[in-house]
């Protein structure tokens, strides 16, 4: 076995010890087993479901992954002292939390449509495409929050950077958004606004969640000139690519910083 | 068996060492001691790679570190302060480790038995006393039986009984051709376990050589005399800045 996929076996029985990934997937499952019980079919569950996604995953992401990187240092300075590389570490930090929050993502989601069952085909795609999205914005978020947790020191003031990134992709980017359509109402705005789409990664999920919806009315202003910018199918090649570019770009940075920090 | 040449260490504006020689003979135990912040801490991390040093080289073995890290399982590190995953207990930590090399045959566990750890082996690491831990820590640093060994305050914090249960360990160890760095505020300690010492003030090293050498230059029988004495010459010399 690698040292990698060995610290991730650590990682994991660790997070698992500490319980509260439990509460996470529970959280999941009764919300999901609530909108589909008090909400009708699943057509309504799955979209009632992508705004709690969109709005759940990046916080608790970037919160847990910052928190579990600070509280990981004992554990990190251990490992420093033994013959272990720091990309290999570092690695295996980000995948010990990204998978389990991944995972529990997917199971509390999943039981309720594997015992509920959806009411039509398409709905099976649209389900699987709110995996995808959640998964990938765990993933997103989990390395924003390493560059966060890695960059600064103190961890105070690491928490309320992480907090501050997630009120503004989740909500006042949004806000920006509609105050320069607003003031620049006069002019063609369909490719700055897309432009604008890419630079956020939870436009991206939402962008990617609603082209399957084919609810474009639905998907605001950014959304709806993306789906007749481009069309669903590579739209959502699109906006999947920039998310990867969002999974990769902070994960390099923080390796990069990682492996030249002093302990 | 370590070479260091003109290592520099800045924090932010705080230039921690300012270009450090220093030759660790191998087989030999080798005190690094100066007062509180002059480096010594440091050092030692350099050592490691737990910090990367801005300017100077680390050599260890003849090979020169740069971001190297296979050489570390040639090192056991028994830190200033011991700190361990907190919801581990020590046999989790001991049983990782050591997974963590591939299980090795043979490990060195003459100190667990010694510092009669077995009762505490199971509670979390978090709810040990300081002492305790320490001494977990000095398990750790001897359990893969390193060619050297790197001790930062081993005694610090551990009880009469066991401090010397370790300085019997260190020296029997060091009969058997092992290499050690220790650092200590103790000067008897460090007359009764090292043969050379390096003298370390403002992140400069002001003496390095035997302890004997030390000891005839300054012409005190006691250690703790000579190295009062060098501190003070040092300190004379010294240009005062003012305040």
């Amino acid at each position: 076995m690698s040292t990698t996929a060995k610290i991730i076996k650590y990682e994991l029985s660790d997070v698992i010890r500490g319980k509260w990934i439990l509460v996470y997937a529970l959280f999941f499952l009764v919300v999901t087993d609530a909108l589909f019980r008090f909400g009708g079919g699943s057509a309504r569950a799955l979209l009632s479901l992508s705004n709690v996604v969109l709005l759940i995953i990046p916080l608790v992401s970037i919160v847990f992954g910052t928190m579990y990187l600070y509280n990981a240092r004992e554990f990190t300075e251990l490992l420093l002292t033994q013959p272990v590389d720091r990309k290999s570490l570092f690695r295996g930090l980000y995948a010990g939390l990204a998978v389990p929050l991944a995972a529990g993502f997917v199971a509390g989601v999943g039981v309720p449509f594997a015992l509920h069952g959806v009411e039509a085909a398409s709905h099976y795609v649209t389900l699987a495409t709110l995996g995808f999205s959640g998964v990938l914005l765990t993933c997103v978020f989990v390395a924003l929050a390493f560059l966060i947790a890695v960059r600064f020191e103190d961890k105070v003031r690491g928490l309320a950077v992480v907090i501050l990134l997630w009120l503004f992709f989740s909500v006042i980017y949004d806000g920006l958004v509609l105050l320069i359509v607003n003031a620049f109402a006069d002019y063609p705005l369909e490719q700055p606004m897309i432009a604008l789409m890419l630079l956020n990664p939870i436009d991206l999920a939402r962008v990617l969640l609603l082209l399957t919806f084919d609810a474009s009315a639905l998907m605001g202003y950014t959304g709806a000139v993306f789906e007749k910018f481009f069309g669903s199918l590579l739209g959502m090649g699109l906006s999947t690519a920039a998310l990867g570019l969002w999974l990769a770009v902070p994960l390099l940075l923080g390796m990069r910083r990682f492996r030249k920090k002093d302990f | 068996m370590i070479e260091i040449a003109g290592i520099e260490k800045r924090f932010g504006r705080l230039r921690v060492l300012k270009g450090i020689d220093l030759r660790v003979e191998r087989g030999k135990v080798t005190a690094v001691v100066g007062p509180n912040a002059s480096g010594k801490t440091t050092l030692i991390k350099a050592i490691l790679g737990l910090t990367r040093p801005d300017a100077g080289r680390v050599v260890f073995d003849g090979e020169r570190l740069n971001g190297a890290w296979q050489y570390r399982a040639r090192i056991g590190y028994m830190p200033q302060q011991a700190r361990f995953p907190e919801n581990l207990t020590a046999r989790e930590v001991l049983a990782m480790l050591k997974d963590l090399r591939g299980n090795p045959a043979g490990v060195d566990e003459d100190l667990l038995a010694a510092f009669e750890l077995e009762h505490e082996l199971d509670k979390p690491l978090r709810t040990l006393s300081g002492g305790t831990r320490q001494k977990i820590s000095a398990v750790v640093a001897f359990l893969f039986r390193p060619d050297v060994l790197i001790l930062d305050e081993p005694t610090a914090g551990l009880d009469p009984v066991a401090s010397s249960l370790l300085k019997d360990k260190i020296l029997r160890e060091r009969d058997a051709g092992r290499t050690f760095i220790l650092t200590s505020h103790i000067m008897s300690e460090i007359e009764e376990l090292s043969d050379d010492l390096a003298f370390l003030l403002d992140g400069r090293v002001r003496f390095a050589g035997a302890v004997s050498t030390l000891k005839m230059d300054t012409g005190q029988a006691r250690l703790e005399r000579a190295v009062a004495q060098m501190m003070r010459a040092v300190t004379d010399d010294e240009p005062r800045v003012a305040a």
